[in-house]
């Protein structure tokens, strides 16, 4: 690592990026909205989230060459690349940016035109399209030292790292996660642990850094709170009326992807939760008048944000759980600092994609009840197979055993070509017609 | 006496119907919806109004539905095709457990309720497979009318099958099929089959619930019906004019 880069960062995190902060606070205040009467006031912790969110992508173009970077995918165990001190970049979330910013046809075109598939993802077809292109809304990402990915979410993870890989001629590490069939057994958290064991002398000859236990353990403790945390911000919405909607929890859940195990993620979630704590004594909703409660099931549709929020709020309707945003509370129990790296095999083996069906409708039957969902719109992802196969019989048998009305909508995370307005229109005006709102 | 209307504004024909204060059918009529779909709800309903021998200011209520919905200013309310068309079916055959209904852009599987309530629905995604525009694509390859395609596929025996719902893929295997002299009727004969299997593949993901009424312009196409028929086991309840059950669903609501 250079000196010169090294004390460049340091200059950026500690002046740059505190003055930047404070240009975008002294010209966002120039451009108030009409406040729309369908929401309550929005939360004042929005803009702590923002500035975290933009100091980590406007630091990121100067950690290239003064730490180590590493680019991660959403299910990898990053607390295992904490020790070393790596600057981690999420491409799903530097994805989901572009699709909110609404450039995903333009990047996912670029992968398409270098012979990448339109079935393919579109987060993996942004990346790819970023790399051809270098766009981004980020200004400029940091070319990584490292890949680390798990297939815990997908097995498109492995073939996009390994192109990665490839294009950037770098090591990459994949973690193995043999799939919940039925239970993880002892042989697979073994078959785990072995993998950690043989990632730490990559991590240490890329980074230059010695594997530290203690400190290993330390982060092991914070990203365990930080999620902890994050479960309780999600269970403040069980309160009537919710005070955040799953939209805004949506954007909240960026640090807990990306900057998980990190104490600023902990600190964030901390001053949320208080504010969303305090909304609920004070009988403060979302949406101002909550008169049906919904779950959402998948990922978000990242450049359909704000038109969902209105068309929902403006019925009285308010999204108030979500499977996707769970992803990253559900399996933290198992996490133990006594037994870092057991404990992570099975906390990551766990996660919702890497689970069988039946956990997966558990799940939802358990969240319907817990947050009393009268309704269930599931987005039928072109990008996420693994998320999105099962939702049919899932709906089916939620209807069947719960009596829940639901919705399918077919479109996808980033790419706003696999969106038709009038078909996901009528879709969700027919489920209004059925909830009678 | 109150009339009541309904409008629906389809992607290819628009239909109007007006019942009387009874709740009876007094008329109808279809137009195209060529490209603006204001003129078309328009022009149906004076149509059906002519037809009724009625004024447009004896129309207490009127409710518009299909894709042009938005596009009817004088409605007063606007539902979707799914209500419209459970409720009209449900009207018209009050055992219907589920409407099937093959419009020119677009098809729908609705399972329906007590008094025409709808309990769940799909629809094909955002592709043509399985849609009145694929036998109307289809028909203009195999230089046919579109009326007389059922016919014709009755007719016919033979094997051929074609293996895509996709309209483009099925039209390139139209081509092959041609090229190697195989009868038109068996063509058109494999494409119902293609169709029928794409949405046959929907009705499964709502399970199957007797009785099942057909609706929207592809259920005057007596193939398809038969051959939907065939994979049911079970006859199929189809109304005269089948093109109608969902402005007549629009003027049922309007009724309300």
């Amino acid at each position: 690592m250079s000196l010169v880069r090294n004390l460049r960062y340091h200059f950026m995190k500690d002046l740059g990026s505190p003055a930047l902060m404070r240009f975008s606070r002294a010209t966002r205040k120039r451009r108030s909205r009409q406040p729309n009467p369908n929401f309550g006031p929005p939360l004042e912790a929005s803009a702590r989230l923002k500035e975290i969110m933009t100091r980590h992508y406007f630091l990121s173009r100067y950690a290239e060459g003064a730490k180590p970077v590493a680019w991660v995918s959403s299910g990898a165990p990053v607390e295992l690349l904490r020790p070393f001190d790596f600057y981690t970049v999420y491409p799903e979330n530097h994805g989901a940016l572009c699709g909110a910013q609404k450039m995903g046809p333009e990047l996912c075109s670029v992968a398409e035109e270098h012979g990448y598939h339109q079935d393919l993802c579109s987060y993996a077809r942004i990346d790819l399209g970023h790399y051809f292109s270098r766009k981004t809304p980020a200004g400029k990402l940091p070319k990584p030292d490292l890949l680390f990915a798990s297939n815990n979410i997908c097995q498109t993870v492995v073939y996009w790292y390994k192109a990665l890989a490839h294009y950037w001629q770098i090591p990459l590490i994949l973690f193995d996660t043999p799939y919940n069939f039925e239970e993880i057994n002892g042989i697979d958290i073994a078959y785990m642990v072995r993998q950690f064991e043989e990632m730490i002398p990559t991590l240490e000859k890329v980074s230059g850094r010695r594997f530290n236990y203690r400190k290993f353990q330390g982060i092991i403790r914070i990203a365990k709170e930080a999620s902890n945390t994050w479960g309780e911000v999600l269970d403040t919405m069980k309160a009537r009326p919710a005070p955040m909607t799953i939209f805004d929890a949506f954007g909240h859940l960026a640090p807990i992807v990306s900057l998980r195990g990190l104490p600023v993620a902990l600190e964030y979630y901390r001053t949320l939760l208080g504010e969303l704590k305090e909304r609920v004594d004070r009988g403060m909703g979302a949406i101002t008048n909550e008169h049906k409660r919904l779950m959402w099931d998948n990922i978000a549709i990242w450049y359909k944000m704000r038109d969902l929020s209105n068309l929902f709020a403006a019925r009285g309707m308010n999204f108030v759980t979500a499977t996707y945003t769970n992803a990253w509370a559900e399996t933290i129990p198992y996490m133990a600092e006594s037994r870092p790296f057991e404990s992570m095999a099975k906390t990551y083996s766990l996660v919702i994609l890497n689970n069988n069906l039946n956990h997966r409708l558990g799940l939802m039957e358990r969240l319907i009840k817990e947050f009393q969902v009268d309704g269930l719109v599931i987005h039928s992802a072109r990008s996420c197979k693994p998320y999105s196969v099962g939702q049919y019989d899932l709906r089916r048998l939620l209807m069947q055993r719960l009596g829940v009305p639901s919705v399918v909508i077919e479109a996808d995370i980033t790419d706003s070509r696999a969106y038709s307005e009038e078909q996901a229109r009528i879709r969700m005006e027919a489920f209004f017609e059925a909830m009678g709102v | 006496m109150n009339y009541f209307a309904g409008i629906d504004v389809g992607a290819l024909s628009t239909e109007a119907v007006i019942l009387d204060g009874k709740g009876e059918l007094a008329g109808y009529s279809i137009v195209g919806t060529g490209a603006n779909s204001t003129e078309a709800a328009e022009e149906a309903l004076q149509k059906a109004l002519v037809l009724v021998g009625r004024s447009y200011d004896e129309i207490k209520r009127t409710v518009a539905t299909g894709y042009g919905r938005a596009c009817v200013p004088f409605a007063d309310k606007k539902i979707t095709e799914i209500s419209c068309h459970a409720l009209g079916a449900h009207h018209l055959f009050p055992d219907t457990g589920t409407v099937i209904d093959i419009g020119g852009q677009d098809s729908k599987v609705i399972r329906v309720g007590e008094g025409g309530k709808v309990l769940d629905f799909t629809m094909n995604d955002k592709c043509a497979a399985g849609t009145g525009r694929f036998l109307e694509v289809m028909a203009a390859k195999l230089q046919v009318s579109l009326d007389k395609m059922g016919d014709l596929s009755l007719r016919a025996g033979g094997d051929v099958r074609i293996s895509s719902v996709c309209t483009v893929f099925a039209e390139s295997e139209v081509v092959s099929l041609v090229a190697q002299n195989h009868p038109k009727e068996e063509i058109i004969r494999a494409l119902h089959r293609s169709i029928v299997n794409r949405v046959w593949s929907m009705v499964k993901t709502l399970g199957v619930h007797i009785a099942v009424t057909m609706s929207g312009g592809v259920a005057k196409n007596r193939a398809v019906v038969s051959f939907m028929e065939e994979k049911l086991g079970h006859s199929i309840h189809v109304h005269t004019e089948p093109q109608i059950v969902g402005a007549l669903g629009a003027a049922l609501l309007a009724r309300k």
